[in-house]
């Protein structure tokens, strides 16, 4: 599976899509679920908790082990997706349209600074070497 | 570092299978999904890959002997031939060296088959213990032999579709028991909690026993999925259920150690000496969340340590093994600490599954 061109990506394998309002919606990559495996729990932030980029914020865990998901940029969390509670498997089998939870960026330039396609490709390639 | 390879390695990634670094070995931790796997052994049959153990031959006019004053548990259990017993094999201090497993033979042969990780010491241990006190013995690492286990409720049926030679000498072996077949050593014997058998043969055959296997519908199990298995059944893993710095009775294998008979063995007068305080349990976790190995379990009485955890496959919960302190009850609900929450779980009496049903 090819890594959508119209989501924005973090080195750390998050994707980000962004919606017309303006929010960001904020789930995991293919690369990401397939190292982790068969997903069993996730922790999504709750609506209304204000985050740094870069912080931890959800935790994904599989069968075989835990990974922490980090704030793709500054902003305040407007949405959790509950439909992972009961199943979490579906960011195995659909990890672009199993997302965690949505925000509010502070700054949409921070946003369009994230990694494209290319360039996140980029990032998966050298940690296989 | 080189990675280790069993002789399966190339039929593990022309099978599609994830390769990890294993305590030194290139190993599969799944072909897919490690949860459909564990399913397929716990509802029909899979193989797993065990070449990286290690067989040891013990030879020799006082074999049962030795074994009965090297071993924890008692040799002597063994009367009839091809019968398997499930040891620690302990240090003078009671530390934990090794657990494994004997067949008795014929009064000059017990099979000893050891854990990976462990071989070199457990066979350097038994070889000093043999000098000391029994040098007529032959002790060989069969390094030409591979092992595969065959596991699942219809496994024994898969294995004799492959090698119908070997049906008239196992389908009479009851549960722990193993029959020399020649070229193949089958013992009905396993790590899943399932029935199934565990076949010793030569090395140059295991690829295409392995490709026969699954040409008759088994599939090939990850290491991932053997960990979900053993642990729903309640089976320990050395180096995180126990070490050499425990002993068994805080282990959960006070089972396993006969302390009853006369007999004296190899750290009986540390066992005997040093009661143990804490003990393995079961806890089931009531709370969202996974336990996982190293989490702190707090108790009425004190600290504990998950050694082992997981998310049950069966159960659909996440359980683990934690040595806990000797006061906490079955039924007591206890804390565990994941990142910086608290959460709630219930003491249980393991094993979790078994035969492919659920216990808890």
């Amino acid at each position: 599976m090819s890594n959508p061109g119209n989501l924005k990506y973090t080195a750390s394998h998050e994707w980000v899509k962004t919606e017309a309002d303006g929010s960001i919606t904020v789930g995991i990559t293919q690369h990401a679920q397939e190292l982790l495996g068969d997903m069993v729990f996730v922790e999504a932030p709750a609506a209304g908790r204000k985050l740094k980029a870069k912080e931890e914020c959800a935790v994904v865990e599989s069968v075989k082990a835990a990974a922490d998901v980090y704030a793709p940029v500054s902003g305040t969390v407007t949405a959790a997706n509950g439909a992972l509670d009961s199943a979490p498997e579906q960011i195995n089998s659909d990890p672009y349209g199993a997302w965690i939870f949505k925000m509010k960026p502070d700054n949409a330039a921070d946003v369009a600074a994230l990694l494209d396609a290319a360039a996140y490709q980029a990032v998966v390639d050298s940690e296989a070497h | 570092m080189t990675l280790k390879t069993t002789p399966l390695n190339a039929a593990h990634r022309a099978m599609g299978a994830k390769m990890v670094d294993f305590g030194g070995w290139d190993m599969p931790v799944n072909y897919g999904s490690q949860i459909d796997e564990h399913h397929q052994v716990r509802n029909d049959v899979g193989m797993f890959d065990v070449c990286h153990m290690r067989v040891v031959d013990a030879k020799g006019d006082g074999v049962r002997a030795f074994l009965r004053y090297l071993l924890a548990n008692n040799a002597d259990k063994l009367a009839a031939s091809g019968r398997a017993l499930y040891s620690a094999m302990l240090r003078p201090d009671g530390g934990v060296i090794d657990d494994l497993i004997i067949y008795f033979m014929t009064e000059q042969w017990f099979r000893i088959v050891v854990n990976a990780g462990t071989a070199d010491k457990d066979i350097a241990w038994m070889k000093e213990q043999a000098a000391n006190i029994a040098p007529q013995l032959t002790i060989t690492s069969r390094d030409d032999l591979a092992m595969v286990a065959v596991q699942g409720p219809n496994a024994r049926t898969k294995v004799w579709e492959v090698l119908p030679q070997t049906k008239a000498a196992t389908e009479h072996l009851i549960n722990f028991q193993a029959a020399d077949c020649g070229e193949y050593f089958v013992a009905r014997t396993g790590y899943t909690g399932e029935d199934g058998f565990e076949v010793m043969l030569p090395k140059e055959k295991v690829e295409k026993f392995w490709y026969d296997l699954n040409k008759v519908g088994v599939k090939p199990i990850g290491l991932g999925a053997r960990d979900t298995l053993r642990l729903e059944a309640g089976m320990n893993l050395y180096g995180q259920d126990m070490d050499e710095t425990v002993g068994p009775l805080e282990s959960g294998l006070g089972w396993t150690v006969d302390l009853k008979s006369q007999r004296d063995f190899i750290g009986k007068a540390a066992l005997l000496a040093n009661p143990p305080t804490k003990k393995l349990a079961g806890l089931v976790l009531l709370d969202r969340g996974v336990l996982r190995g190293h989490q702190k379990v707090k108790t009425a009485h004190g600290d504990g340590e998950i050694t082992s955890g997981t998310f049950s496959p069966t159960l659909e919960k996440s359980i683990a093994l934690a040595r806990i302190p000797n006061e906490v009850q079955l039924g007591d609900t206890v804390q565990v600490e994941i990142r910086d929450k608290l959460l709630n779980a219930k003491v249980v009496k393991y094993p979790f599954a078994r035969n492919g049903k659920g216990l808890i």
